[in-house]
């Protein structure tokens, strides 16, 4: 088993002809993944790759292919748009690797997804990979092996360090999720947490996190009340120097929550093995298997 | 994106926020003219982007365009927190009975904007918060339906018990969030909302900060950035599309992916040496990123070694091999390189490299280690 995308994943692909939409598509292809349709407007009816059909919109692509999942490679001030077709068009799940969607923006995203019922990763996140199955975003498929780990983190190439030295040690993944650094994003740690502990398969899960904001705590204490599947965390930014504040208002909402210490700190309490470096997942992971 | 006082109130006003009369000055004369002009008490108020201008001697009350000069010419040019003062605003100064505040920010938790009143104004907020909570008022708004009249409301009344004021209050509560929204803004804020003894509000500091994400769309807003007040490689940095913030030790690292880049500065200090900066290069990369790269960071005297790591995934490897070798030709390196690369196209990358008299590992701990010693002036391990 995996969590957000399996075998049975149809793709439809929102700017797939662009530059970075049709050299990911490509991948994903050769990853195995069932790519179904693409969405381009302006171009529906012509093929991409001599092989899938292009649509105006994710209606056409839905109603003429069956796509169930979505991946969103569209330019920043077209993404929420792109991200509310795609749930209105009846996708279950949606993958937003678009960076630089304003926030505002994502403030009417929210509870729109919410209200459908869909599932949204993202925005400004690498994706998903569900080891053998399929590949869903940026993530490199040759990086992961299948295997028993679930992870899940907020970077995009940190995540691609954790699974390569992983991969290197023979620790295989059920599934990577990469949920995007954006101040509100569709999927948060305690969903990717909670899929992991009710999938069969994972035995174990690694989750990296960075500062700001409180989801790593709020993750913790998920853990801690919630999980019976062994974790293992690391926070990037221990030794960053406080960032640029938001003011008065930003200081006060978030509290002082957001440092690294505090994090590691909340890690600990909730049982979860901490990683001083990337490379101490191996370790840690492992004895965790045994 | 932070702009001015002045910059925020313009803005505020032009959706019908009342502020004070004023006028920007960057010389004592201008200021001392401004103050003449207007004919009453003025305020000369530093503009910088730094909290705790007042505490810092930056705001002044000044009786007369005499007293107006000689402010003018103790806070221009004065250091605020690392930044030089370069423009005053000269502003009527208001009468003022009472003060409260009145904010707006994107909430992550919420995952709305919610609203900040309190009676409790003009102080600090976050001691109100800390020690009087109850003083202040939350309010999330439901951006797709945007503020309705009944929680403007809600917020007039919880400042001022009198219906007057508390119906001009929600009035500007409206004209507030509409400004946040059309400015793209992550926080705004009225601090304080001042209310005369006559029993009128006016908004006498205002301050707004942008989304850069929004930047696409607000090109009025993207032209009142002011350079002068980021620091010269930040901004140079900016134009070249990297994000860089410098830092203290010497170490100098380049590196692909705002998580990576973190956990590589953590691993540099946790093998005992000191990260110069976080730079990031981004996803879709081109030689051209690394040649400014290397031109920003070797800019920094304290610099005595430089680490790359890449990861590619979106990045190219490749792509970046040959920036090191494009930036290096045209300016030799004064200081060591270790190059730690791996990812999309890493075969190529390593050859381009090895021709060109450089080494490179694939393995992240390795490279951090050498650049440690390297930058302690040790021989490589």
């Amino acid at each position: 088993m995996s969590i957000f995308i399996n075998k049975d994943t149809k793709l439809v692909v929102q700017g797939i002809t662009g530059r970075d939409g049709s050299f990911h598509t490509k991948q994903a292809i050769e990853y195995g993944t069932q790519v179904v349709a693409g969405v381009t407007p302006g171009k529906g009816g012509q093929m991409f790759e001599g092989t899938i059909p292009i649509f105006n919109n994710v209606y056409d692509a839905v109603a003429k292919t069956g796509a169930n999942t979505s991946v969103i490679y569209v330019p920043p001030m077209g993404a929420a748009d792109a991200i509310m077709e795609a749930v209105d068009a009846g996708c279950a799940t949606v993958v937003c690797i678009t960076e630089g969607v304003p926030v505002l923006d994502m403030t009417k995203v929210y509870p729109f997804v919410k209200e459908k019922g869909a599932r949204l990763i993202g925005p400004n996140c690498p994706g998903v990979i569900s080891p053998g199955e399929a590949k869903v975003g940026i993530i490199p498929g040759r990086i992961c092996i299948p295997g028993n780990v679930g992870v899940v983190s907020r970077s995009g190439t940190l995540t691609y360090e954790v699974v390569y030295q992983l991969t290197r040690a023979g620790i295989g993944q059920t599934t990577c999720v990469g949920i995007g650094g954006d101040p509100i994003n569709g999927t948060n740690f305690i969903d990717c947490l909670s899929a992991f502990e009710k999938d069969p398969k994972p035995k174990a899960v690694a989750m990296m996190g960075e500062i700001g904001g409180t989801d790593e705590q709020e993750a913790a204490d998920f853990v801690k009340n919630h999980m019976t599947k062994p974790v293992v965390g690391f926070i990037a930014g221990q030794t960053a120097p406080p960032g640029r504040r938001m003011g008065h208002a930003g200081a006060i909402i978030s509290g002082s929550a957001g440092t690294a210490a505090e994090k590691i700190e909340a890690f600990k309490a909730a049982g979860i093995g901490v990683a001083v470096r990337p490379m101490d997942f191996v370790e840690l992971i492992k004895a965790k298997l045994k | 994106m932070n702009i001015h006082e002045y910059q925020a109130k313009e803005i505020l006003h032009g959706f019908g926020v009342p502020i004070p009369a004023g006028k920007v000055a960057t010389t004592p004369a201008e200021a001392e003219a401004i103050a003449k002009e207007f004919g009453v008490a003025v305020m000369v108020k530093a503009q910088v982007h730094a909290g705790g201008r007042g505490k810092a001697g930056g705001v002044k009350f000044c009786k007369t365009p005499a007293e107006a000069k000689e402010k003018a010419t103790a806070i221009l040019g004065m250091q605020i927190k690392g930044l030089t003062v370069e423009k005053v605003l000269v502003t009527v100064a208001a009468d003022i009975g009472s003060e409260a505040y009145v904010g707006i920010i994107v909430d992550r938790q919420r995952k709305k904007p919610v609203f900040m009143v309190s009676a409790a104004g003009g102080i600090d907020i976050e001691q109100v918060a800390a020690t009087t909570p109850e003083k202040i008022l939350y309010l999330p708004v439901d951006t797709r339906y945007g503020l309705r009249g009944y929680e403007a409301m809600r917020m007039g009344f919880f400042l001022y018990p009198d219906a007057k004021l508390a119906k001009q209050a929600a009035k500007i509560m409206r004209q507030l969030y509409t400004a946040f929204m059309a400015s793209g803004c992550s926080l705004a804020e009225i601090n304080p909302l001042v209310a005369t003894p006559t029993g009128e509000l006016i908004a006498v500091d205002g301050k707004m900060v942008i989304d850069d994400n929004e930047l696409d769309r607000h090109a009025d807003i993207e032209a009142l950035r002011d350079v002068s007040s980021e620091a010269a490689s930040e901004v140079d940095a900016r134009n070249c599309n990297l994000t860089f913030i410098k830092l203290d030790g010497n170490v100098g690292c380049v590196v692909n992916g705002a998580g990576l880049a973190m956990a590589t500065m953590d691993l540099v200090k946790y093998y005992g040496g000191e990260p110069a900066n976080f730079l990031d290069i981004g996803g879709s990369s081109n030689p051209e990123k690394v040649v400014n790269a290397l031109r920003i960071i070797t800019a920094d005297p304290n610099v005595k070694c430089i680490l790359f790591n890449i990861f590619g995934g979106i990045t190219r490897t490749d792509d970046v091999a040959n920036g090191i070798v494009t930036a290096t030709k045209a300016n030799p390196l004064k200081v060591p390189i270790v190059i730690r690369l791996t990812g999309t196209n890493e075969e190529i990358a390593m050859k381009i490299l090895t021709e060109n008299g450089f080494s490179a590992s694939a393995d992240m701990d390795e490279a951090v280690v050498k650049a440690v010693a390297m930058a302690k002036g040790g021989q490589a391990a």
